[in-house]
């Protein structure tokens, strides 16, 4: 019928690729019974003996924990620890001793243990001046750190460190000791690199801190710039629960099994207010770090799960194996309409 | 070219003109009255008041936008979101102090989000745009200072004079003034507004036709005065007042934009409609815009996440309220360390209410991770990338008419997966409509051999084989495809028959009626003859594919239509082995509408009789028959019935010799009729052309063969193996119905037939009554009876696995779709695995589309081809337009175009479930996604006394939807395959689990929810427990807030990304690219972030390089979360395969087991042996144990 002639119409026909036709060339696993228990045996071989590893380097760690918030507090003081501990007039010294259960070889680190301390909380980490740590030109960069801010609300007289945070800095002091020989706590390089070297300046230095009217935690040396004060440092890298140690220093020499440490504590630092705990911590190191029980655990357990599922799998296809291509199994088979 | 005849033939008497005959004293209907108010001034564009009319120009634009508008506009339609104004408000509020993350951080992936939605719209517009100037710049000639000169289309105004040449297009709506012929006819192709590709002819007035060269427009004026802009391509109304003479216009003077002009030097033209006003940008609207039950649901998830979120939110204030309050006690403050006593109202132990109402806010800024933002943008580019990939389908591609798939709308892929029920339409769709006259009646004979698909399945049913299978059927195949085995088959003729072929009529009996029956094939008719100028072959231009069929049977049966004039028709007739060519003038010409359902023409002949031939349906011919002495009325009858049944579409040739006072009183009447310029012109012109078509003498009846599509059968019964219900709504009588519905698969032996019918005796003795009332009232009981019964059938063979098939007819479904009745008739019907509906008119064909879509609740397809199927596709929840002969505008309705039926089950069977499983799963799995996310802030905010404080760093989160985990989900939406498009085909029961929604019913969706919450908790806990007290590295440094931050986004970003791997079984190099890319990324990223100077990263400055990295607990941790959140999921995974596996899960299973052979270049040679070996491997060690 197409009786006039028309110009040859360019064709419409799309071109072949495999991209375009959906053909490309894939690879498509199924969860063939062989697969399920590959999987689980292949996840099993790995886990259970990394979970071992795991626990057997935690078991080579040796830990000491003493908490001594309550232990510190005068009986005449109990239940009172807040008056004990904001009162000038008491002693605040007070010793302690531990066992070493097993030989501990250098280093050994000592941490401060601080429990029910919401460091992470949104005003405490908010409540700081990055700028104003590293760079002396931002002395008056305080915005975020209300309310310690400036001295008396003078604009002229920035707090250097600002805010909650170094506020807040613990300053209970540990002196440990080996029967009549002080330990020697080296508290170099307790901070993180990036830390000292770049986050805090060296030409910063501490200024009107701890000046107004309430006094938060620890004081720093004013001659000293704050790359230089790791304690700082360290505090002011927020712990991410409220449950957390920091580290305090490190012994570089080892402690024998059953040796006897006195630690002689000035427990400054107020927990009592709000019911939390103190507790110092010795511990040496390995591969994963300090003592972790519960790596080792979760390695295993998952590791178990695996090899227990696999070993179930196995059993299924030997006991039951599935009819090639029964199509029974298909919901709805059974009405073709599918109604 | 084949025009040269005409160009010497000055008509003084032009039939169709005569009907338009300046009438001045006639009343000019409505013209004036509003909705008729325009006034053109032709040629006077300095007239006054023309210049007050101020009509639109001739620039069209089609784009959404403006450059104006562009931004406010897209940022509207942007914020019609519940999710992106969420958004909006969070950003807004991310400038408070309430934020509990920067600003920036917040705005930059609303930014990313919105940006590339606004992108994809403002590529879309332009591309519009770029059409538009191109549209708009075409050159057109318009008369200025005594010449036609070049002009740019959207410079053109309105009463303009143009010239147009040959192959232009109009560029707006145009007056024919006069052409290149001398008596002002000329022809238009309009393809690009209804889609016919046949010529139609349009004749300028006499009085204007002798305007021939461009001087003689020097003086022209005219006002034309006519309705007001409308859609209406089929209707115009209006006069021309020229030479102090009025003139009623027609479309026959109108040319229409987008038309063009064929076979003619030029013509000449007055502008009267431009730019918006012209009738096709009139009729350019969008498809209405459908939404799929997916998104749908989509929605419903989102709001349970809001609610979610509200929850959550008011939960950790709630905590957070009770311990700020705390903070306070007898005077007293705890938590020194963080001054409560000098604080704000966001921490004030003081106000606790406050406190907590503001962290409220807070918290849903906190937890929006939960809304997955980039979802919306995510699910629109991946089903524009679907959409591609349909548009691209090399196997949806017709050859013949070079047309490949289209999808029109990219919002309904996903919908064509889960497809219930098809209404489709007959005629196009499901057949070829190329028609083949193949038999007929005549004087109660029938003629013609062969038998017709139909028949055979017919004979294949009754168990009878037919007598001579062996020729009919090659004879049919053959002369489809071009080439016959006897001689050279002529496309639309399929006639063989000895009798009377080869000019052997005449030794017939009834001689001078076969001799009549011809000629009134060859008469009446609207075709256009065209010679071939280098073969000297004759092929016509028909309106429709019957009338060519007719003239084509005339022309091979000696009686040769050669040429056509405005008055007369003439034909070379073979008498005798002698060829004559006879002229008839054409007086007359009554043209076929749907209504009445046949066309008339009044011809002279050279003896000077009058005759009136018609042709028509049976359905109103026979009641026009003389009522005296019919000889064969029954014998044709009784032939058209069998006709019917073997599937044929029949019509009745009569005729009536007229005498001429009979006629001249006729014709006035008619005239009058016709010049009548008003709404109710038609009605009058009916009620005319009812007093002369009476009386006819019959002489006998055509059959035509509308062939059933290529792979029409294999294509429905594939679908029914899909378990999709097949309705079938057709014009067609019900035995015509049946057969074809035997012949296409869509009734199979076997299948109980439930049929409803008027046609008893006891309906047909009230009908005799002519009591409507009564009438309505029997029919409606009679309805429900046999619904009554058919529901007894069906309840009574409930356990059997009988299939049934329900027939209804036309009449019928007008009682049964009535309220009352509605509930049973559908229950009945979907009952059923096949509906056919016979004698259905297009708004029944709409009416039942509604009714399956509301009663059954679930998704109907409508697929159609022609401009009555409109109403059906519109309201189905798919409509599938067939791009075939009828014209484009079932393809303008419909949301997917194909050019065959049997494209169909491709475009269900493969690319539906693919869309709705891809669809499905990446809307799960954004869900898990951000869930798994989420909660973890939510986890780590009850170990923050839910102060606020995000456990990560402000851009890791906010990278999170953009860059870390957006990509491998995209890459699942556009590429997933379950299994490959060949065993989709193969498998169509696979179909099914779209059908019954099984990738996205409640439990799964509820957990994939589940399984982000697991994740989340165990992600957390195992982090949190591993990390809380001691060092995570040999040199003692213990694990602070940044670097859990790192840890657990780390454990994050891997789980959810394995998780994807884990959940797909199809990765070609994209998937494995973008899964192990985006992991890879966030390293990168945080290595790059982290040497930032510290003010920009902050909390992440060196964390990885320095803190994470050199530490085995870090990476072990990430082994060891990785592996316990991909635990529960392989594990449900691995039982369910194993007890309960899913349709896919079996054939994939069968084809990983070799039970399908796999194609070529499916699986690299090397895994597949090596999973074999590994499989034989397990298969021995089990066995053994």
């Amino acid at each position: 019928m197409d009786a006039l002639p028309r110009p040859k119409l360019k064709s419409k026909k799309p071109k072949y690729s495999r991209f375009t036709q959906q053909e490309l060339p894939a690879w498509k696993p199924i969860l063939t019974p062989g697969w399920v228990i590959a999987s689980f045996v292949a996840v099993a071989i790995l886990f259970i003996p990394a979970g071992l590893l795991c626990l057997s380097a935690s078991e080579r760690v040796v830990e000491i924990i003493d908490r001594y918030d309550d232990e510190c507090l005068p009986d005449s003081y109990s239940n009172k620890g807040d008056s004990f501990i904001q009162s000038k007039d008491t002693n605040k010294t007070c010793v302690r001793t531990m066992k070493v259960p097993k030989k501990m070889t250098a280093p050994v680190f000592i941490y401060y243990q601080l429990d029910n301390f919401y460091q992470n909380h949104r005003r405490y980490v908010k409540s700081r001046s990055d700028k104003q740590l590293r760079d002396p030109g931002f002395a008056d960069e305080t915005r975020d750190c209300k309310p310690e801010d400036n001295l008396h609300g003078d604009e002229n007289e920035p707090i250097i460190p600002c805010g909650l945070v170094a506020w807040s800095l613990f300053n209970d002091t540990y002196i440990l000791s080996k029967g009549n020989k002080v330990l020697d706590i080296n508290k170099k390089d307790i901070a993180w690199k990036s830390d000292t070297e770049i986050k805090f300046g060296s030409d910063v230095y501490p200024k009107n801190f701890q000046k107004g009217e309430l006094i938060g935690g620890g004081e720093l040396d004013e001659t000293k710039p704050l790359s230089e004060q790791e304690d700082l440092i360290v505090w002011m890298r927020t712990a991410a629960l409220p449950n957390f140690r920091k580290l305090y220093g490190k012994i570089n020499s080892d402690l024998e099994a059953n040796e006897t440490i006195t630690i002689v504590i000035q427990n400054n630092y107020n927990t009592y207010e709000f019911g939390g705990e103190k507790r110092i911590v010795l511990s040496t190191m390995s591969w994963i770090g300090g003592k972790n029980d519960f790596f080792g655990i979760a390695f295993l357990t998952i590791g178990g799960i695996c090899l227990f599922m696999a070993i179930n799998f196995i059993l299924l296809y030997v006991c039951k194996p599935r009819p090639l291509g029964d199509p029974s199994y298909l919901s709805w088979n059974r009405n073709p309409s599918g109604q | 070219m084949a025009f040269g005849r005409h160009e010497r033939v000055q008509f003084s008497k032009i039939y169709s003109l005569s009907c338009f005959r300046p009438s001045t004293s006639e009343e000019h209907g409505q013209i004036g009255q509003k909705g008729y108010s325009r006034v053109v001034y032709c040629n006077d564009a300095d007239n006054p008041e023309a210049f007050q009319l101020r009509y639109r120009s001739n620039y069209v634009s089609t784009t959404k936008y403006t450059a104006v508008n562009f931004i406010p506009k897209s940022l509207f339609e942007q914020f019609r979101r519940v999710a992106n104004i969420y958004f909006l408000v969070v950003a807004f509020v991310s400038f408070s102090p309430l934020a509990p993350f920067r600003a920036s951080s917040i705005l930059f992936p609303l930014l990313v989000v919105i940006g590339a939605t606004m992108a994809k719209e403002g590529v879309e517009d332009w591309r519009r745009r770029k059409q538009d100037i191109k549209a708009n710049n075409r050159k057109i000639h318009v008369y200025k200072d005594r010449s036609f000169s070049e002009s740019k289309w959207k410079d053109l105004r309105v009463g303009d004079l143009v010239k147009v040449y040959k192959d232009e297009y109009f560029p707006a709506d145009l007056l024919l003034l006069s052409s290149s012929y001398p008596d002002g006819i000329c022809y238009v192709e309009t393809m690009n507004l209804d889609g016919e590709t046949n010529l139609k002819l349009k004749h300028a007035f006499d009085v204007t036709a002798s305007l021939q060269d461009d001087n003689s427009f020097h003086k022209f004026k005219a006002v034309v005065k006519c309705e007001d802009p409308n859609e209406d391509l089929y209707s115009f109304v209006g006069s021309l007042c020229y030479n102090d003479q009025q003139l009623s216009l027609s479309l026959q003077q109108i040319l229409l934009r987008d038309s063009k002009l064929r076979n003619m030097e030029y013509i000449y033209g007055a502008v009267i409609f431009t730019g918006h006003d012209t009738k096709v940008m009139q009729n350019a609207t969008d498809p209405p815009s459908k939404r799929s039950k997916i998104e749908k649901r989509m929605d419903k998830i989102i709001y349970i996440l809001f609610s979610t979120l509200i929850s959550i939110s008011f939960i950790g204030s709630i905590f957070f309220g009770l311990r700020t309050n705390r903070d306070l006690n007898h005077g007293s403050y705890g938590r020194w360390y963080l001054e409560p006593s000098r604080t704000t109202a966001l921490y004030d132990p003081k106000r606790p209410v406050l406190a907590a109402f503001l962290h409220f806010l807070t918290g849903l800024m906190l937890y929006g991770y939960l809304i997955p933002i980039s979802l919306y943008v995510s699910i629109e580019m991946v089903k524009v990338l679907q959409s591609i990939f349909i548009n691209q389908d090399q196997d949806m591609y017709h050859d013949e008419t070079n047309r490949p798939a289209r999808a029109r709308t990219s919002n309904l892929n996903e919908e064509l997966g889960q497809v219930d029920t098809i209404l489709s339409d007959k005629t196009g769709t499901l057949t070829c409509n190329s028609m083949e006259f193949v038999k007929c009646s005549i004087a109660g004979v029938a003629y013609g051999r062969g038998m017709t698909e139909v028949e055979l399945a017919l004979a294949r049913r009754k168990n009878v084989e037919p007598l001579d299978v062996g020729t009919t059927s090659s004879n049919i195949s053959g002369s489809h495809g071009g080439i016959g085995n006897s001689g050279k088959a002529i496309k639309g003729f399929n006639f063989r028959d000895e009798r009377i072929m080869d000019g052997e009529w005449a030794n017939e009996p009834h001689s001078d009626i076969i001799q009549k029956f011809f000629r009134v094939l060859a008469i009446c008719h609207t075709a256009i003859p065209d010679v071939n100028k280098h073969t000297g072959e004759l092929s016509y231009e028909a309106e429709s594919p019957d009338e060519a069929s007719f003239v084509i049977a005339a022309r091979e049966l000696g009686f040769e239509f050669f040429e056509r004039t405005q008055t007369s028709i003439s034909l070379h007739e073979c008498e005798s082995g002698v060829k004559i060519d006879r002229s008839y003038e054409l007086l007359n010409m009554i043209e076929f509408s749907s209504a009445r359902k046949r066309m008339s023409v009044i011809v002279r002949n050279a003896d000077n009789q009058l005759l009136l031939l018609c042709k028509g349906a049976d359905s109103v011919m026979f009641e026009r028959l003389s009522k005296d002495s019919q000889p064969y009325e029954d014998q044709t009858k009784n032939h058209i019935n069998k006709y019917a049944e073997a599937g044929l579409r029949t019509l009745v040739i009569a005729y009536r010799p007229l005498d001429e006072d009979e006629y001249m009183a006729w014709e006035k009447e008619f005239l009058k009729a016709k010049t009548s310029v008003s709404v109710d012109r038609d009605d009058l012109v009916d009620a005319a052309s009812e007093k002369i078509e009476k009386d006819l003498i019959l002489l006998g009846a055509t059959a035509v063969e509308d062939k059933l599509q290529k792979g029409v059968p294999e294509c429905i019964e594939k679908l029914s193996h899909a378990g999709i219900k097949m309705w079938v709504l057709t014009g067609d009588k019900m035995e015509t119905a049946i057969n074809i519905g035997y012949a296409c698969s869509l009734l199979v032996q076997g299948m109980k037939q439930i049929v409803i019918t008027l046609d008893s005796p006891d309906i047909s003795a009230i009908e005799k009554l002519n009591d409507r009332e009564a009438i309505a009232k029997a029919s409606r009981e009679s309805i429900e009876k046999q619904l009554r019964e058919g529901r007894s059938q069906l309840d009574l063979t409930k356990s059997s696995s009988v299939l049934f098939a329900l027939i209804i007819d036309g009449r019928s479904l007008t009682y049964a779709l009535e309220k009352n009745l509605e509930s049973s008739f559908l229950e009945v019907a979907i009952d059923c695995s096949s509906v056919i509906c016979c004698r259905s008119s297009p708004k029944q064909k709409a009416l039942v589309t509604k009714m399956v879509k509301e009663g059954t609740r679930k998704t109907t397809l409508a697929i159609g081809d022609g401009a009555n199927d409109v109403g059906m596709l519109q309201e189905a929840d798919i409509g599938v337009g067939i791009s075939g002969a009828e014209g484009m505008q079932a393809v303008m309705a419909s949301d997917f175009a194909i050019a065959q039926f049997r494209f169909l089950e491709r475009l269900l069977l493969v690319h539906g479930h693919w869309c709705y499983r891809r669809i499905a799963m990446m809307i799960c799995y954004f869900f898990y996604k951000n869930i798994g996310f989420g909660f973890t802030l939510f986890w780590f905010e009850a170990h923050a006394s839910f102060s606020g404080q995000p456990a990560y760093n402000d851009w890791y989160m906010s990278f999170y939807n953009v860059f870390f985990t957006s990509l491998p989900v995209i890459a699942l939406g556009v590429f997933d395959q379950d299994v490959s498009a060949r065993l989709c085909l193969k498998y169509p029961l696979l179909y099914q689990e779209g059908v019954q929604n099984i990738l996205f019913n409640w439990p799964r969706i509820l957990g994939w929810m589940f399984n982000g919450l697991l994740s989340s908790m165990i992600i957390f806990f195992i982090c949190k427990n591993s990390t809380i007290h001691q060092a995570f590295r040999e040199d003692g440094h213990v694990v602070d807030y940044e670097i859990l931050g790192v840890i657990m986004y780390t454990c994050v970003i891997w789980a959810v990304n394995c998780q994807m791997a884990l959940s797909i079984n199809y990765f070609t190099w994209i998937q494995h690219f973008f899964i192990w890319g985006s992991i890879f990324f966030w390293y990168v990223f945080l290595v790059l972030y982290g040497y930032l100077k510290p003010e920009w990263s902050t909390t992440a400055y060196r964390v990885f390089v320095d803190a994470c990295a050199p530490s085995p607990f870090y990476w072990m941790t990430t082994f060891l979360v990785v592996a316990s959140t991909l635990l529960p999921y392989f594990l449900y995974r691995a039982f369910q395969t194993r007890f309960h596996p899913m349709y896919h899960d079996e054939i994939q299973r069968r084809r990983s087991e070799g039970c399908e052979l796999a194609e070529p270049g499916e699986l690299p040679g090397r895994v597949k042996d090596k999973m074999d070996h590994l499989s034989e491997r397990m298969k021995h060690s089990y066995r053994e144990m």
